[in-house]
């Protein structure tokens, strides 16, 4: 007898196209946020706002309505469709260079607007789009095409730790950091992206999940390598864990 | 609301007739002299169950007008010079993307800070933009407050029909002057935005937004059909005001504020027996060319009176040469400070009529 042990959710188009470099963590990012949409129900009224940024095809995948907004202003769009459409399901997807860097001002002020939106956010650590550049989420001493001997924190500071602002702030309902570096920690994100969107659908606030991803391609690495560096250093600066939760005191 | 006849602040009688139009959203950062529009609209809309939002900066402002326009519903946002200046990038998405949209640009004086005196320095920031790429940004200028109430209507209309940005460039003066204006119920057809807005996909296949695009020739065809779209706009939308222009030696052009004033000196310099008359463009982009170039092949001389050092001038300049035209084209204008009086633009037509209309035919021409 013939069991069917996966499906593609139907949040992910048909004939989707896949612009990823192989063993990118994008992919499965992707991938779990159309299946929590699936199973909370709300794909056709789900309003996706693509950011600039490697996910930028975003609707070349995702099988709901997207609308592109300029780097780093997703949380502003977004502010913009869930005010007009209150009872649409709005969501950003975007990168660290994105969110945290030129977009940090919008994501903050939206999060403190209590914006019913859900926000997820991948931390490669890098601007990938454009070559693997450093950016404020890029750690000390981490080589990149614009830190060739390592990030210095006298030269450029330090690593910009999101979720511990974020869980800060009032108005976010959820605020998660998750890794995808084995099926453990998969389902995991899976149940935190669950909860960011929870958050929304609750009317609580912002829902928001940072995603400690691999830029293998940027980081010259094989995915295995990639993803021991996600568990290793990565994890030690920007640590893993459920930091707000206001979805489950809600229950 | 009934229509009806009201005395009204400028900037008011904006946001007023925003709220007649049907705007569904409004985001807003302060900065004089439009502030009263977001205030206005910070009680208005939430009495009326629709969106008002502080945002945080005009750069987050004219993004959440994107968010907001691209679900089909009527949205704007109001500012002024250094603070549009942030939300060209914004902008060009927009036009782009083809989402529907009212900016009011409240002119101050620059560059910079500058200040809050009425200016027409930021023509150029309207109509040539700073944004990146080929779109233009369709732009009505207004010169009285009754004309705040129509054009703001027009630029919703406007936005709807074609998908597209509008500007109301209106400044400082118009922003701060009471005068009576009828105002009353929204005088367009409601476009149907339904066969191209998000709001969900369901029954249907989804829908995306974007500027961006990567096949060549349908990034170029893109950007070809935004002209097309510009086109149809001047042949369709356009307004002005042609005043005593029948048999006029001399022409004045100018647009906003400074026409109102300009009128007044031709009004004076008719009675004075002075074959003059005036041009105002009210659609200043996409400009419209062919009747600047009209003008041009039956009068004299323009002279162009603007609140800056000449931006539209170069409009004109364009218009004139387009038609092969070598009549000269005089300018009067200055920068933001002090408003020019009808006395002082009176001795500027005065001059130039002495100069190049009696010269040719001699003072019989009075
Ligand atoms: C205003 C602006 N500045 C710069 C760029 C160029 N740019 C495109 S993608 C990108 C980096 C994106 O990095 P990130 O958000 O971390 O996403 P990733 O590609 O790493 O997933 C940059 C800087 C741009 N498109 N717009
Ligand atoms: S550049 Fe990095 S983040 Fe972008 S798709 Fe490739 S591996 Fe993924
Ligand atoms: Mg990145």
């Amino acid at each position: 007898m013939e069991q069917l042990v996966y499906k593609k959710p139907d949040s992910i188009k048909e004939d989707f196209k896949i612009s990823f470099c192989p063993g990118c963590d994008h992919g499965n990012a992707v991938k779990l946020v159309a299946e929590v949409l699936d199973e909370l129900g709300v794909r056709e009224k789900t309003i996706g706002i693509a950011s600039v940024g490697c996910s930028v095809f975003s609707y070349d995948f995702f099988n709901v309505d997207i609308v592109e907004a300029p780097h780093g202003r997703s949380m502003a769009v977004a502010t913009g469709v869930k005010r007009s459409k209150p009872d649409k399901i709005v969501f950003t997807y975007q990168g660290d260079g994105d969110l945290a860097s030129i977009g940090i001002g919008e994501t903050i002020h939206a999060m403190t607007r209590g914006e019913k939106v859900t926000a997820i956010c991948i931390n490669n650590t890098t601007y990938g789009m454009t070559g693997g550049q450093a950016g404020p989420t890029t750690l000390i001493g981490q080589v990149t095409t614009t830190t060739t001997k390592g990030r210095k924190a006298e030269l450029s500071g330090y690593p910009l730790k999101i979720s511990e602002i974020f869980k800060e702030i009032d108005g976010t309902a959820y605020v998660a950091r998750v890794t995808l570096d084995s099926p453990a920690a998969i389902m995991n994100a899976k149940k935190c992206i669950k909860k960011a969107f929870e958050a929304q659908i609750k009317g609580i606030g912002t829902g928001f999940v940072e995603i400690l991803a691999t830029c293998p391609t940027n980081w010259k690495m094989t995915p295995q390598e990639a993803h021991a560096r996600v568990r290793g250093e990565m994890s030690e600066v920007f640590k893993p864990g459920v930091y707000k939760d206001k979805v489950s005191e809600a229950k | 609301m009934k229509r009806e006849k009201q005395l009204l602040k400028g900037n008011y009688a904006i946001a007023q007739a925003a709220i007649e139009a049907g705007c569904q959203s409004y985001f807003g950062y302060p900065i004089t002299p439009q502030s009263e529009i977001g205030e206005y609209m910070s009680e208005k809309m939430p009495e009326l169950n629709r969106a008002y939002v502080a945002a945080e900066s005009e750069v987050a402002a004219i993004n959440m007008v994107l968010g907001a326009g691209s679900t089909g519903i009527k949205a704007m946002t109001s500012s002024s010079s250094c603070a549009v200046a942030l939300m060209q990038e914004g902008l060009s998405f927009i036009a782009g993307d083809e989402i529907p949209c009212v900016l009011v640009s409240v002119m101050r004086g620059g560059p910079g800070l500058g200040y809050i005196y009425p200016s027409q320095g930021d023509y150029y920031q309207a109509t040539k933009g700073g944004g990146n790429g080929d779109y233009k940004i369709v732009t009505y200028a207004p010169s009285s407050v009754q004309e705040c109430v129509d054009l703001t209507y027009k630029c919703f209309y406007v936005s709807q029909k074609y998908r597209t940005p509008v500007c109301l460039l209106a400044d400082g003066m118009i922003g701060q002057t009471m005068e009576p204006a009828v105002i009353g119920e929204y005088p367009y057809e409601e476009i149907d935005q339904s066969s191209w807005a998000l709001d969900g996909a369901k029954d249907r296949k989804p829908r995306f937004l974007a500027s961006i695009e990567r096949e060549q020739e349908a990034l170029r065809k893109r950007v070809v059909k935004l002209f097309e779209k510009y086109n149809k706009i001047l042949e369709n939308e356009n307004i002005f005001e042609k005043y005593e222009t029948e048999g006029a030696k001399l022409v004045i052009t100018a647009f906003g504020s400074i026409a109102r004033i300009a009128k007044a000196a031709v009004k004076k310099a008719r009675k004075n027996g002075l074959k003059v008359g005036l041009f105002r463009p009210i659609l200043v982009n996409p400009f419209p060319e062919k009747l600047v170039a009209e003008i041009a092949q039956k009068v004299d001389c323009i002279l162009d009176i603007e609140l800056n050092c000449g931006q539209m001038l170069q409009d004109i300049k364009a218009s004139i040469s387009s038609c092969a035209s070598t009549i000269p084209v005089k300018f009067y204008g200055r920068p933001a400070g002090v408003m020019m009086t009808v006395e002082e633009i009176y001795k500027q037509i005065e001059n130039v009529y002495k100069e190049i209309v009696e010269k040719k035919y001699g003072t019989a021409c009075i």
